[in-house]
């Protein structure tokens, strides 16, 4: 392996960077095989029809060429990565039995805290499987399900099979099939009809092992006039070879019924990432995503909402912020099934060095979707003449009586807005970190105070030195 | 340190955009407790003053100095200058989208601190209820973003109420009473006028005789052509309220 002295100084300020030495129960081969697969599967004690179903999915994966339309994947060597790596210890219900090592893992990036001070249950995901899982027991009480992708399969087996890869099939794409074919960790949430859970649930999800593939499978099932709000968080070893992370995330938001899903993406800067994720929402229903992307190499991303029934809403709001070598091809995804079904697109995006970040945004209206109608806004931030930022909008629509609006901006960050700032005696660092804040502020102020702060933060650790 | 003159000092100063000048020695003193003001006709470089002293990049200096209590500030950033007193309340203060008030008003308290020394919560919203009341300004303004949407009169407004906060030493004021109606500027010139005393001294930059009717200043300087071309008493600025700028248009050629 050829150290690569580029990737190795623009890690320099992730903080999340260092990595356990691997101890591991199980290992599958380098590279993606049937004898991999049906280890898996094994190695979880499947039911046949999962066994099957992923086979099926590793010859749809086979079958489709690499996407060329988005960002630049040639760098990806998909017969480097370990697709299956099983740590010693798995899903245990009290932070006290997991690993040591692990558990220092997920201290040092504040779970256990975080889970006692403001969270209603926690998942961490370490390399391909769910080390931990608890749901506080009110929650429990009330019939809320917050497992283990395995554990819901297990416990809920029609649930389970009802909804699974019913939203994203892995016909969808050539990393839905991939991940269809190896899945393995990820969270089974099922939310009863009216339950309300005011407080987030979080999943943390932490690669360790080097040249790993993760590729978490999350089914979330909100029933009607239920509502809840699930948060994922990522992290990664700022290794010199590239790590992959293709999850698949699905989720129904039933009749009346409200759903978040938030995402602090801060993968280190060699992983691909390279996620599917949609909702199915029912009449009313309303589906909200926010999506952070700071971290990874390459990200290709678009949150999707299928309107399917009338009044059914769907809302992506997301913010990317690309340095030096990094992609971010970020977007979102509505289409309207249904009359009366609204969308609305805010998409953000900080570009840096040669940071290149691109909105791609679908805005789909079938025939006879009356009265339906979608805002995107699309803002772009430069913050040198290096960085680099695109929009690729695609609208569709099959009816009369429906609107599409849209509305790009791109700026750099002004000198009068600096020397404004600077005049009352902030530094020009601050200065420039204070518009940043600003720019991402109606996004930032959607997600709760921690994490908030924490994006900042993040974005704050990114933007050291990068004006002047 | 102790026996330096306590007093702004601009001397032989020239800069320029480019290749084209727009000073060409502007040299004027002003002692903290005294107000000055700088007026003359468009486009003769009162503002490119006002940013000079700021340190706003866009202007080279290419001969001259300014003196803040003794010490050139010319090489020095613009947040230093802002930390050793120096406030300028901009003809065209810019908006900043997500950033509200009361959080930058925090931060801009925060720059002035020691290291290790933080605003407390009494100091920030003790001062801040008292310049909000002097401004006549309800609170609920300082969640607003920094003058996102803001007309012109509250822009104008929001530069007095940073300057409240901040307590500079030395305050220049580019237009202040430009666009605002007569009880906004009475407004503008109690918040200026609470600040007088022996420690604060200043530029005040304007067209009109109407806002020195409020804030009565100490002396009176012209700028044509980028130099002083008079300096007098209070009743230089009703002159030229009643007599036009033409007379001192003539001076700058007569001086040139
Ligand atoms: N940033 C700039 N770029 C180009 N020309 C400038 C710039 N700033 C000022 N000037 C020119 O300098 C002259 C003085 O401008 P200014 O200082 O704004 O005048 P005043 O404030 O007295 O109206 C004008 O001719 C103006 O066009
Ligand atoms: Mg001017």
């Amino acid at each position: 392996m050829t150290i690569n002295p580029e990737v190795s100084e623009i890690n320099t300020s992730y903080e999340y960077g260092w990595s356990n030495p691997e101890r591991y129960a199980v290992k599958a081969p380098k590279g993606l095989s049937r004898e991999v697969v049906e280890m898996i599967s094994k190695a979880k004690d499947e039911p046949q029809w999962m066994l099957d179903f992923r086979l099926k999915a590793l010859d749809i994966f086979y079958s489709k060429p690499m996407p060329t339309w988005g960002a630049d994947l040639s760098g990806l060597d998909l017969d480097e990565i370990y697709y299956y790596i099983k740590p010693e210890g798995m899903n245990a219900r009290s932070w006290d039995d997991v690993p040591d090592d692990v558990k220092k893992t997920f201290e040092r990036l504040g779970i256990p805290e975080a889970e006692r001070a403001a969270l209603a249950g926690v998942g961490a995901q370490y390399e391909s499987e769910m080390v931990y899982h608890n749901l506080k027991e009110e929650w429990e009480k009330l019939g809320v399900v917050f497992l283990s992708i395995e554990d819901g399969l297990r416990q809920y087996p029609d649930l389970f099979r009802e909804h699974f890869a019913t939203i994203i099939p892995p016909e969808d794409n050539k990393f839905a099939a991939i991940n269809s074919a190896v899945w393995s960790g990820g969270s089974f949430v099922y939310v009863p009809k009216g339950v309300k859970v005011d407080i987030p649930l979080q999943t943390y999800f932490r690669i360790n092992a080097e040249s790993s593939g993760q590729f978490e499978r999350t089914l979330i099932i909100v029933d009607e006039g239920a509502q809840a709000h699930y948060i994922e968080g990522c992290t990664a070893p700022a290794y010199n070879s590239d790590s992959f992370h293709s999850g698949v995330i699905e989720i129904v938001v039933k009749e009346g019924a409200r759903f978040r899903y938030s995402t602090i993406q801060n993968w280190s800067h060699n992983v691909y990432n390279l996620v599917t994720q949609r909702a199915a929402v029912y009449g009313n229903g309303v589906m909200e995503w926010v999506d952070g992307n700071l971290g990874s190499k390459v990200t290709m991303k678009y949150p999707a909402c299928y309107l399917l029934e009338e009044g059914a809403r769907g809302e992506v709001l997301s913010i990317a912020m690309a340095g030096r070598g990094q992609h971010q091809d970020a977007g979102a995804k509505i289409v309207h099934f249904a009359p009366y079904t609204s969308g609305t697109i805010v998409s953000k995006s900080i570009s840096k060095d040669s940071g290149r970040s691109s909105y791609r945004g679908l805005v789909k209206i079938y025939e006879g979707a009356r009265g339906s109608k979608t805002n995107v806004e699309c803002d772009a931030l430069l913050l040198d003449e290096e960085a680099r930022t695109d929009t690729y909008p695609y609208i569709e629509i099959e009816e009369k009586d429906a609107s599409v609006g849209h509305e790009a901006t791109v700026s750099k960050i002004n000198d009068e807005q600096i020397l404004y700032l600077q005049s009352r005696g902030l530094s020009e660092d601050e200065a420039a970190g204070l518009i940043v804040r600003g720019f991402i502020e109606p996004i930032a102020k959607e997600l709760p105070l921690e994490y908030a702060v924490e994006l900042n933060r993040l974005i704050e650790l990114e933007m050291e030195g990068s004006v002047g | 340190m102790t026996n330096q003159p306590h007093q702004l000092e601009i001397r032989n100063l020239h800069a320029s955009v480019g290749d084209q000048p727009i000073l060409k020695g502007i040299n004027l003193t002003v002692p903290r407790g005294e107000l000055h003001a700088v007026m003359g006709p468009n486009g003769n470089g009162k503002s490119t003053l006002a940013k000079v002293i700021v340190g706003d990049p866009e202007y080279t200096v290419t001969e001259g100095e300014v003196l803040v209590d003794g010490v050139n500030i010319l090489e020095m950033e613009p947040d230093e200058r802002a930390r050793l007193g120096v406030f300028l309340a901009f003809q065209y203060p810019v908006e900043i989208p997500g950033v509200t008030i009361a959080n930058f008003l925090r931060l801009a308290m925060q720059a002035r601190k020691a290291e290790g020394e933080e605003v407390s919560f009494t100091e920030f919203y003790g001062k801040l209820q008292s310049a909000l009341k002097t401004l006549e300004w309800d609170e609920s303004i300082v969640e607003r973003y920094l003058n996102e949407g803001f007309s012109g009169g509250e822009k104008k407004r929001n530069e007095i109420l940073q300057m409240l906060m901040l307590d500079p030493n030395y305050i220049i004021m580019d237009e202040t009473d430009s666009g605002l109606d007569v009880d906004a500027l009475k407004i503008v010139a109690r918040g200026v006028n609470s600040m007088r005393g022996p420690n604060l001294g200043g530029l005040i930059i304007t067209h009109y005789q109407r806002l020195l009717d409020y804030i009565v200043p100490d002396k009176v300087h012209i700028i044509v052509d980028g130099r002083v071309v008079q300096s007098g008493g209070p009743e230089l600025a009703k002159k030229l309220d009643t007599e036009g700028y033409d007379w001192v248009k003539q001076l700058a050629v007569a001086g040139a």
